[in-house]
């Protein structure tokens, strides 16, 4: 019987059931992608970000809590234009980690 | 020089000020309760940010004060102030009087029990980071290791920054803590995925934003920003946390095979009873309240009673080394003063 509405599906992120496989093969080529510590200066000064939602912390965050999709979705409101890279107060390539994250992930999807 | 110091505790603090009164040409007297020196520090595997042995430390504290009158397995029965000084009654019936007593009485390991939501004392794979400690210095704990350890998980601020819990301050030292022992069971399971869940990372001290780095980029460890709000076992004895994320904004939980509690650093009971004796104050936290917390940290606004180390709030090895020295030069400006 429908009665007109639903619940919604659990927003819970279970870790036992994230595919780690994509990540680790990330980390390596990337190895100090494990270095971000979400202090969010990339998105402040993202320029593309307050219209596209684009955000590389949370890209971080969401492919190692399995939201690949939301990830990928995220990416493509990216320009390159590496200013990312010049806040990051941990000294991360974010130009060079967004490539390899779009080269690993959009692999997958073809 | 014929000058009576009663040092009450023998773990850092006490020996190291013992040390320093002894080259200044003092024979102090170091009470402890327990039948061996060196206090929490002697429980210990190995320390921040070097991953220098306990033991090794200890040692050394110990060999500087092999000179002085040392009583163990001895407590203070009273303390009677009498005119200008003190009449200090010990458990093995010496009874000492003394100008000068200097409080190195140390801190308490918070009970992780009290946090009933955590599970500590209820489910197996439940352990303190005290525990944890005792496995790597002894290898002696049937719950690490006998299973595999696929994923472990540190809990920081247990019966820290907790007002619930009675204690408001920061114990200081269990961030840095928890990334070491972090560090140690990456190493020792290298196949383990390793979680820290943290409310805020305190890496205020020398090399510890390097042990932090060190541990996220060439160890693996991940840290998980958000408080655990509760701890349960399934049906093959594992642990299921639940937190949030609060980076993602969503609960997150998962499954592991060791819990590890990073209990807080809590004044010390006994600290609390002997300071009743005299009677000297506590502060607010309920740790012995200095005469100032910046200029006079060693002295307690009683005339010859001085204090180092955590017995007036939670602090690093170095932080009380640092201290017990300073509260040497203290006694010894006291003395000459008289």
């Amino acid at each position: 019987m429908d009665f007109g509405f639903g619940i919604a599906p659990s927003s819970t992120i279970n870790l036992d059931k994230v595919d780690r496989s994509r990540f680790t093969r990330l980390h390596e080529l990337e190895p100090d992608v494990y270095k971000c510590m979400a202090c969010g200066s990339c998105s402040s000064t993202c320029p593309a970000g307050r219209f596209s939602g684009m955000s590389v912390r949370k890209v971080i965050l969401a492919l190692q809590r399995g939201k690949e999709k939301e990830a990928v979705r995220m990416l493509k409101g990216c320009m390159l234009c590496g200013k990312c890279s010049m806040v990051c107060p941990r000294g991360i390539n974010t130009r060079h980690l967004i490539l390899s994250i779009c080269r690993i992930y959009n692999e997958e999807q073809q | 020089m014929k000058e009576n110091i009663v040092i009450i505790g023998g773990g850092a603090a006490g020996l190291e000020a013992a040390g320093q009164l002894i080259r200044l040409g003092y024979s102090p007297i170091i009470v402890e309760k327990e039948d061996h020196l060196g206090g929490h520090l002697a429980e210990w595997h190995c320390l921040f940010p070097d991953m220098t042995p306990a033991s090794d430390i200890v040692g050394r504290l110990a060999g500087a004060v092999s000179d002085a009158n040392i009583f163990t397995n001895t407590e203070i029965l009273f303390i009677n102030h009498l005119k200008d000084s003190y009449n200090v009654m010990l458990s093995n019936g010496v009874s000492i009087i003394a100008r000068v007593i200097l409080f190195t009485t140390g801190f308490r390991l918070f009970d992780a029990a009290r946090k009933e939501e955590y599970g500590y004392g209820i489910y197996n794979q439940v352990i303190t980071n005290s525990d944890l400690e005792h496995w790597f210095r002894t290898g002696d704990d049937d719950r690490i290791g006998s299973v595999p350890m696929e994923a472990v998980g540190f809990v920081h601020c247990v019966g820290s920054r907790d007002e619930k819990a009675g204690n408001a301050q920061c114990s200081k030292v269990c961030c840095i803590t928890a990334v070491k022992q972090a560090i140690e069971m990456k190493k020792r399971f290298p196949d383990a995925m390793v979680y820290c869940f943290y409310m805020d990372l305190r890496m205020f001290g020398k090399k510890y934003e390097d042990f932090y780095i060190s541990a996220q980029r060439d160890y693996g460890v991940r840290f998980i920003r958000g408080r655990v709000s509760e701890v349960s076992e399934n049906i093959e004895g594992k642990v299921v946390v639940k937190a949030e994320d609060t980076l993602a904004g969503k609960p997150v939980r998962v499954t592991l095979d060791l819990l590890v509690l990073m209990a807080g650093m809590v004044c010390n009971p006994d600290s609390t009873k002997v300071a009743s004796m005299i009677p000297l104050q506590t502060d607010s936290d309920g740790f012995l309240k200095s005469k100032d917390n910046i200029l006079e940290i060693t002295s307690s606004s009683r005339k010859g009673i001085f204090y180092a180390g955590a017995c007036t709030g939670p602090k690093t090895v170095p932080e009380t080394l640092a201290e017990a020295r300073s509260a040497a030069l203290d006694i010894h400006n006291f003395i000459e003063s008289l």
